[in-house]
């Protein structure tokens, strides 16, 4: 399930642990409180990290699923 | 008249600090090993970039990750350990398997096959992230290493009192 447009794209394919996190984080430090980010990934940890992230930092984690190989998820910006 | 006064529940109070406190982390890094300083750079980059102000405080062997690679001592002995010992954090070896080196090349070659950041791209991530670096002042002078041999993103070279301080104000502190 994706929301409508992201008003930004990631793409951390082949990235392992911490870069995603690390992307993502300063992805968000650029985009303004209310938009939406969507990144692809294959890191498996991803799956478990990014939630986690999302719960640290207390932005909302809109979906997050993996096809195949590749995860994607979308993460509005709350704080 | 007498006062009244309303103590806080734990939680009330809890529910205060963790509202006004920045959350913090603060860390040792003790350890010089390839595998170790893997560890704590990967943690100091995850927390960062959580939301986390992290401070790393760099003694020992650990001062080899901040050292630029010049060859430092000036007695007898700090020469011999300068050369022994020589830092910059590319030259830092595995805690197992080091072999001469052997290790090192072999674990930097499976990193870098696997996607893995290597330890100059961790730390320099830390620095982009601004992680607080902090360098020991006694180990500096026992293992004769000056300032001017650290790289220049350490700000701060001072002392123990400095760490707990750091440490009092975090939820949590690490050694490595």
């Amino acid at each position: 399930m994706t929301l409508g447009t992201p008003d930004i794209t990631l793409d951390l394919e082949g990235m392992l642990c911490p870069i995603p996190i690390v992307k993502v984080a300063k992805a968000l430090k650029t985009m303004d409180v209310g938009s939406v980010l969507q990144a692809t990934a294959s890191d498996p940890g991803v799956l478990i990290d990014i939630p986690a992230w999302a719960r640290t930092t207390g932005n909302e984690l809109l979906s997050i699923e993996r096809e195949d190989k590749i995860i994607t998820f979308q993460v509005r910006k709350l704080s | 008249m007498t006062q009244v006064q309303t103590i806080p529940t734990p939680e009330e109070f809890q529910s205060v600090v963790s509202e006004t406190a920045p959350k913090k982390l603060s860390m040792v890094v003790f350890s010089g090993d390839m595998d170790k300083a893997m560890a704590a750079f990967i943690i100091a980059t995850g927390a960062a970039a959580s939301g986390i102000q992290v401070t790393m405080f760099f003694t020992f062997w650990g001062l080899k990750l901040i050292q630029d690679g010049n060859r430092t001592g000036s007695s007898l002995f700090g020469r011999a350990m300068g050369v022994m010992n020589r830092g910059g954090i590319d030259r830092a070896g595995p805690s197992k398997f080091n072999f001469l080196g052997m290790g090192r090349w072999m674990f930097k070659k499976m990193m870098r096959s696997h996607n893995v950041a290597s330890l100059p791209e961790l730390r320099e991530m830390a620095i982009d992230l601004d992680v607080r670096m902090i360098a020991c002042q006694m180990s500096m002078d026992v293992m004769e290493i000056p300032r001017e041999t650290l790289i220049p993103e350490v700000l701060e070279v001072a002392g123990v009192a400095t760490f707990i301080e750091e440490s009092q104000q975090s939820q949590s502190t690490l050694f490595i």
